[in-house]
């Protein structure tokens, strides 16, 4: 990316209102008219690590899970990862273990319904240029009643299984140090055992319909924003996808392996982050490749892309069927984290039912002890991907030093360079259009950034477009607000 | 139980009362309630929190100091007392950090619960962020200063039930804090243990046992499912002796 940037013109596309933090777009154009830069500014997070500190460790994972209001149960565990070494406990209680696991399933699971059925569907159903007022999840809702209300009762699935687990829907109690805090009543698993009969049907047939959106117009599907990047994630002992435990695997974007089954607690001599000064979202990048080039993507392409295979059966067939389709041998289509998102989604249904069939569920054999230590790294895939979490406490029991790297931060650079793309590819002239600005957010949405959650729910994400040149100053600005309604210039 | 017999108006209910007792302690042994903080049946009284103000004609009187008479008029429920008693709330929270998300003892606090029975929905005081000294040097115990309400329940109980002397208040006005009666002035140095009184009876989450945290889920905690004025000040598990069992 180039450096003088005193020449060119500026594009800002900014957040008017925002729910949390603030978030802005600024696209660089050269003489020639070509966007070579483009920045996504972010306030996230800022401040959580130094909050923290001082407290005394056992309530990290009910702090740390305030972070976020749609992943709150990534939190939560990557937190309770990280106190398990903490209070010395490498092997939680089979009953624990289960429970986590099914608690974790539930979050990705909801997280991913509510990603794709609200966020993402009504711009796949009704096309990036359709009316604006109506791209949204009533406009689902209303044009296709019942798949609006499967891609409902899916994300409710997911969330019954949280509060069966932790008490609440969102930021509950549940995972203590060394364990869980409570087993579940066998009366809850049979209702949640009825329910999942109904789940599976529909996960899989939302997985068919994000298949058939993103293969209706393959061109774009491939066009868009393709990014050959390199992809990092956790993968099981035996390369199976993972969501709660494993080693960390990288690929280079040709599919050959750049590193496989890293210690995740040795991540600080595998990454690090760069600070920007103008985001205060950082730049992790891998060590050996340095900022500019050691940019990765995480997330459920990046999982799909890096496993070996899926341990359901029908995920795994969906899995093939998308490497087949538009892997070469990886996909890079950013819009193909859509299509992986619902294969990840149909796998949190399979495993839900299986796991929904283990008696343990019920057992009270729940935590575990061990001896103390002061650090603990915590590592775990949140629906956005790879999450770290890693504290060092005092002699009091208090955190120290806390280092988080969250999903969206590792795909910072992804979604900068996707919106880059997009931009440069339809940019035209010295007009901002509404196409142009629905683009940007179609790519940065993609990615599923915290960002979009906060703002994007139900309606739209309020944006302005601003349009400079350094020798004449403003040259044309173009705003949506959170109905939807553009005013230009 | 000796002495003769009597009794007062209580908003309008006959509470019959021992002479000698206190306005609080009849109202109790009645199966009423009146909020309080600094206030525990085993204890001496403090009379510090100022919670248990009720209006005896137009007087205000605090319930735990004040001896029941013949007769007496006690108002408890009137919507003076309940702004005044709002008022000290918030001023309480206003003193501390109180972040209830992650405190073991929400759910479970008399603090919280108060604030959620007089419907407490914000501070109008200017929040003073104290950083006071956390104290973990205790194998077990934990004490988190900020939360510290100075109701000296701990202090008492030590001295009352534990025969140790342990904690104290020192300082005056807003300076006021828990000091621990150790030579280095830490819990980790003192002959406190798990199973003393005074570590069991905080009523909010300044003094909290290091493990075995957050048993309950939300939902099912104490405070989640009962008002405070139906069940009395109460931290399950912990009280003996104190107040009577909660009945089912
Ligand atoms: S530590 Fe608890 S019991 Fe002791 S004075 Fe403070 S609030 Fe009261
Ligand atoms: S309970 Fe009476 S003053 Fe605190």
């Amino acid at each position: 990316m180039r450096d003088k940037t005193d020449k060119l013109r500026r594009i800002a596309i900014e957040p008017v209102t925002r729910v949390e933090g603030h978030g802005k777009v600024t696209l660089l154009l050269d003489e020639e008219g070509r966007v070579v830069q483009a920045r996504l500014h972010i306030v996230e997070f800022r401040g959580f690590e130094k909050f923290i500190q001082g407290h005394p460790y056992w309530e990290l994972p009910l702090l740390v899970q305030r972070l976020c209001g749609i992943c709150p149960v990534s939190h939560h565990l990557a937190a309770a990862k990280a106190i398990d070494q903490i209070v010395g406990v490498e092997t939680l209680s089979p009953a624990a273990l289960k429970l986590r696991r099914l608690l974790h399933f539930g979050q990705v699971l909801q997280s991913h319904a509510l990603h794709f059925f609200h966020l993402a569907s009504p711009d796949l159903l009704f096309g990036y240029d359709s009316e604006i007022s109506k791209r949204n999840i009533l406009g689902v809702l209303h044009k296709h009643p019942q798949l609006a209300l499967q891609g409902v009762k899916i994300r409710k699935f997911g969330q019954q299984i949280i509060e069966a687990i932790s008490g609440k829907r969102i930021h509950g109690i549940a995972a203590i140090p060394g364990g869980m805090n409570k087993a579940l009543a066998p009366s809850v698993v049979s209702t949640l055992q009825t329910s999942i009969r109904e789940i599976l049907p529909w996960a899989t047939q939302a997985l068919e319909l994000a298949k058939q959106l993103c293969l209706a117009d393959r061109v774009h599907f491939d066009g868009f924003a393709s990014l050959p990047s390199r992809y990092l994630s956790l993968v099981a002992p035996n390369g199976a996808l993972e969501l709660y435990d494993g080693k960390l695997r990288i690929r280079n974007s040709d599919g050959s392996s750049y590193i496989d089954q890293f210690d995740p607690c040795a991540y600080d001599q595998l990454i690090n982050e760069e600070a920007r000064d103008w985001s205060y979202m950082k730049f992790p990048f891998l060590i050996a490749e340095g900022p500019e080039q050691g940019w990765y993507r995480v997330g459920p392409l990046a999982r799909v892309n890096n496993c070996d295979f899926i341990p359901t059966p029908k995920a795994e067939q969906a899995r093939q069927e998308f490497l087949a389709l538009s892997g070469d041998p990886l996909v890079h289509g950013t819009l193909a984290y859509h299509w992986a998102r619902m294969i990840e989604a149909l796998h949190c249904a399979e495993a839900i039912d299986l796991l929904l069939q283990d008696s343990e569920l019920c057992s009270d054999d729940l935590q575990r002890q061990g001896q103390k230590s002061n650090e603990g790294i915590g590592v775990i895939e949140a629906p956005r991907g790879t999450l770290f979490h890693h504290y060092r406490i005092d002699d009091q029991d208090c955190v120290e030093t806390a280092n988080l790297i969250v999903s969206t931060t590792s795909n910072n650079h992804a979604m900068n360079e996707s919106v880059r793309l997009v931009a440069d590819a339809k940019l035209s002239g010295r007009e901002i259009t509404p196409e142009l600005l629905n683009l940007v957010e179609v790519a940065i949405r993609a990615y599923d950034p915290c960002l979009s959650c906060a703002t994007h729910a139900v309606g739209q994400m309020p944006l302005k477009i601003e349009l400079h040149d350094v020798r004449q100053g403003l040259l044309h600005w173009l705003h949506k607000d959170q109905r939807g309604d553009f005013v230009a210039a | 139980m000796s002495g003769m017999k009597s009794a007062f108006s209580f908003d309008g209910i006959q509470i019959a009362f021992t002479s000698g007792q206190s306005i609080m302690q009849a109202v109790l042994d009645g199966g009423g309630y009146i909020p309080h903080l600094c206030y525990h049946p085993q204890l001496s009284v403090h009379g510090s929190c100022r919670l248990c103000m009720v209006k005896v004609g137009d007087r205000y009187l605090s319930a735990c100091t004040t001896e029941a008479q013949n007769g007496m008029q006690v108002e408890n429920q009137i919507s003076e007392l309940r702004e005044l008693r709002l008022k000290l709330l918030e001023m309480l929270f206003a003193e501390g950090n109180h972040f209830c998300p992650s405190c073991e003892l929400s759910g479970n606090c008399q603090l919280q619960a108060l604030a959620y029975e007089l419907g407490m929905t914000h501070s109008r005081f200017p929040l003073q962020y104290p950083t006071r000294k956390r104290d973990g040097s205790h194998a077990t115990v934990f004490l988190d200063r900020d939360r510290c309400i100075n109701c000296e329940i701990c202090v008492r109980a030590s001295r009352e039930l534990d025969g140790k002397n342990v904690f104290s208040l020192s300082g005056r006005g807003s300076d006021t804090a828990l000091q621990i009666n150790s030579e280095d002035g830490r819990l980790g140095s003192t002959d406190l243990i798990a199973t003393d009184s005074s570590a069991r009876l905080c009523p909010v989450g300044a003094l909290v046992f290091k493990q075995g945290n957050y048993a309950e889920r939300p939902n099912e905690r104490l405070y989640d499912t009962h008002i405070i004025s139906e069940t009395g000040n109460r931290r399950p598990a912990v009280v003996s002796g104190g107040y009577p069992e909660l009945g089912e």
